[in-house]
């Protein structure tokens, strides 16, 4: 499946887009999709075990992804 | 409850009215600002960037923690995005309550969570016209 990942602040930066489409087998999990940014072209700046969020909540590394879910890789966060 | 991501200045007073009733006897009024030095370096704004709807549900979930944990349903936050100038308001919490010391204490407690779980981030516009997306500090 396709999926697209959303990315913030300088995770954004460093990929360089706001969002990047990956492809992953349809029995992915979280962590199969942070390798699949990781691989793309500047995705090695990004750390190994980032924070991940699925559908606005935080997510494990084994969580399983389905196509309609919302993901994205959560730079630390600096609120406050 | 509320809770809220907003791109424009914050209304503190607003804050207060919307917590304010004759059955409290204390509310505690927390406000971040922006300071014009970051690790040394003069900084003259913030710009804030939030992933919105998650910021605004776990900000939910913080806040009915807080009621849970500390025992009144008056809590109201609200943070900023976009650029934000020296010494104007970046968050605001407003906690009332019937007694001085849970009051407080939520408001400590709200903020300390918000610091470490909502998806916000910010980035330093040094005076040198550098720009850093900076990590969280104490």
């Amino acid at each position: 499946m396709n999926l697209d990942v959303l990315l913030f602040a300088s995770y954004a930066d460093a990929i360089g887009a706001p969002a990047v489409r990956v492809s992953v087998p349809d029995d992915a999990r979280v962590a199969d999709v942070v390798l699949a940014v990781r691989a793309l072209s500047a995705g090695a700046t990004l750390p190994e075990r980032p924070l991940v969020a699925v559908n606005h909540r935080y997510a494990k590394p084994d969580q399983l992804v389905k196509p309609t879910d919302e993901v994205a890789l959560i730079p630390p966060v600096a609120g406050g | 409850m509320r809770t809220a991501v907003v791109d424009r200045p914050i209304d503190v007073a607003a804050l207060v009215a919307e917590v304010t009733a004759a059955h409290n006897g204390a509310l505690s009024l927390f406000i971040g600002t922006v300071r014009d030095v970051n690790d040394g370096r003069a900084v003259e704004a913030i710009e804030y960037n939030a992933y919105a709807p998650m910021a605004e549900r776990e900000m939910g979930e913080i806040a009915s923690e807080a009621a849970a944990q500390f025992g009144t349903t008056q809590i109201v936050i609200e943070h900023r995005t976009g650029y934000v100038a020296l010494g104007q308001a970046s968050v605001a919490i407003a906690v009332a309550h019937a007694r001085r010391a849970p009051a407080m204490d939520a408001s400590r407690w709200i903020i300390e969570q918000l610091k470490v779980r909502v998806p916000i981030w910010k980035r330093e516009h040094y005076v040198d016209g550098t720009r850093e997306w900076t990590g969280q500090t104490s």
